[in-house]
């Protein structure tokens, strides 16, 4: 039944391989502890869990951003370290705010990425302009950030996050700050960026509901100290649209989903 | 059933009345602001007539309080001698204001490079915020010997530190996403500064840049009125001084007028350069349809 790329199968090798990762703040708060995870070429992996469970520390640590106490971080399926053994670009990151730049125009907010790596300003222009096509936002290109709406906003991040074709897409609830109506149509429009280009998705949430949607695995976390509890597969076909959204299988995934969260809320 | 609503009876967006109806303008200023232009502008006619007419109707001298007229007709006849002071006094002020913006910026800069030097300099820069200009004054005028440049340093002093100091909180207050986001993309110092921490301090550099414009014309007049010295090269404080001990009142309160105009003249440009540079995405700058 799928056609997606399997996952976790025996014999692939993962993009990114983490094993025994612990995080200790110096102010002893124990963010992670023991979290093994691979995450596989071109999959889409939610990290579902509740609020302080670690999801955000990990995200961090995997872009590198923040170093693990203990435990590894391999990246075994890619040639992301450069000379220097630095992770550089293969790497979108979406924050939960849009984190632009208020100053600058939506094109400039895009390719920044590329003006950071010292591209030249038409080509990097070129692939900005194609990245917001992608996202729908043609035409767009000269307005400033308070200008455009939330999910608008939340287009144009995601739009810098891709415009290096990074091999890995790491999103920290990029739309739970959003109305319900919008969020449908930005993960609608996510999945079909996702199938166009296939990077590995990462995405952290809160809600069980969208993580169903979206992934095909999902990673249940628990807190104190922040641990991955379960996980749960999703085999339904992609692309999905509002037929599974209002599926009988979407309907007990979502019930497994709910029971492992909550499992994991209790633990 | 209930009656269409007339409004939409018609049917199409284009046929609708906006929410917000543009509002009339009256020689390019919106009719709701005018109000608050006409109010100080009466306010202050009253005022200057009742200063004429007590000053004539009882017959006040004019080396005691001259009438509005009598000082713009001085303004007039001493123009020559008003008007050369006035550059003077300008010339230093905006010396004064550009050096204050390249030292603050500079250090505000080097600053956030190395807390090590913030921590061993910013206090000095403190201590010399906080005494009074006045008071170091005269020792400048000694130790410099140059009277001009004497002033300058002056009026330096007393401007560069609300430039360094909203420079530096401008620049510590990027968005700590944006720089990790910087980070991630492996972005060098120089690159964070010039894309991220640099246009993130500019609405607070210009809102100490607006203070600043104001105490460098108050520090030029101040040094001066210590350093007391005349000749060709004098400014507006100097006739002031000057006026006072000749008893030509007229004039001190036209070098007055002066001083006050040039004063809301650089705080209206150094609005204006704030407004033009923010008002496409600053909130501060924003105007907003309520
Ligand atoms: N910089 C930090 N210093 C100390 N504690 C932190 C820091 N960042 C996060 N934590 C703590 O680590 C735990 C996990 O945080 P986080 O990764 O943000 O969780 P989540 O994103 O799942 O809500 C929380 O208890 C949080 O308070
Ligand atoms: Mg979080």
């Amino acid at each position: 039944m799928t056609e997606a790329p399997p996952q976790g199968r025996a014999g692939q090798r993962p993009l990114v391989s983490i094993r025994k990762l612990s995080k200790k703040f110096s102010n002893g708060t124990l963010a992670l502890r023991d979290v093994d995870l691979d995450l596989f070429p071109g999959e889409f992996v939610s990290l579902l869990g509740p609020s302080g469970c670690g999801k955000s520390t990990l995200l961090r640590i995997i872009s590198d951003l923040s170093q693990p106490s203990a435990g590894t971080i391999e990246w075994p399926g890619a040639d992301r370290a450069d000379a220097y053994g630095k992770a550089e670009h293969s790497l979108g990151f979406v924050f939960q705010e849009p984190t632009l730049m208020p100053w600058a125009q939506t094109l400039d907010n895009v390719t920044l990425p590329l003006r950071l790596r010292r591209m030249a300003t038409s080509e990097a222009n070129a692939r900005a302009e194609a990245m917001l096509a992608l996202v729908g936002l043609k035409g767009f290109e000269k307005a400033y950030p308070r200008e455009l709406s939330g999910g608008m906003k939340m287009r144009v991040s995601i739009a810098r996050a891709l415009v290096t074709e990074p091999k890995v897409l790491l999103m920290d609830e990029p739309f739970a700050a959003l109305d319900e109506i919008t969020r449908h149509k930005l993960n609608d429009d996510l999945l079909a960026v996702w199938e166009r280009n296939r990077f590995t998705a990462v995405f952290v949430t809160h809600s069980v509901f969208e993580s169903v949607y979206l992934s095909q695995r999902i990673v249940v976390m628990a807190a104190r100290p922040g641990r991955v509890m379960s996980e749960l597969q999703v085999d339904a076909p992609f692309p999905r649209d509002n037929l599974f959204r209002t599926s009988a299988e979407y309907a007990h995934l979502c019930r497994l989903g709910s029971e492992a969260l909550k499992a994991a809320i209790e633990a | 059933m209930s009656e269409p609503n007339p409004a939409s009876a018609r049917g199409t967006d284009q046929d609708a009345t906006p929410v917000f109806a543009v509002e009339e303008r009256i020689l390019g200023i919106p009719k709701s602001r005018w109000p608050g232009i006409i109010a100080p502008l009466v306010m202050g006619a009253i005022f200057l007539g009742l200063w004429e007419g007590i000053v004539r109707y009882r017959g006040i001298p004019a080396y005691i309080l001259p009438g509005p007229m009598e000082i713009l007709k001085t303004l007039g006849t001493d123009w020559p001698t008003l008007s050369g002071a006035l550059w003077v006094t300008l010339r230093i002020t905006f010396a004064a204001l550009i050096a204050a913006v390249s030292v603050g910026v500079s250090l505000a800069i080097l600053f956030t490079q190395s807390k090590w030097l913030e921590r061993s300099l910013l206090p000095y820069a403190v201590i010399l915020q906080v005494t009074p200009v006045v008071a170091i004054a005269p020792l400048i005028i000694i130790w410099v010997g140059d009277v001009n440049l004497s002033l300058l340093i002056c009026a330096w002093l007393v401007a560069f530190f609300p430039i360094l100091s909203n420079t530096i909180l401008g620049l510590n207050s990027a968005d700590h996403n944006l720089v990790a986001l910087f980070q991630l993309y492996g972005a060098n110092r120089w690159q964070t500064m010039r894309y991220l921490r640099l246009p993130a301090s500019l609405p607070y550099f210009l809102g100490g840049l607006k203070i600043s414009g104001g105490l460098a014309l108050i520090g030029a007049v101040v040094a001066e009125f210590v350093a007391g010295t005349g000749g060709s090269a004098s400014g507006l404080a100097y006739r002031i001084l000057e006026s006072g001990y000749q008893l030509k009142i007229p004039r001190m309160f036209a070098a007055l007028l002066m001083i006050s105009v040039s004063g809301i003249a650089i705080f209206l440009a150094t609005s204006y350069i704030s407004h033009r540079l923010l008002h496409r995405w600053h909130e501060s700058a924003v105007r907003r349809e309520s």
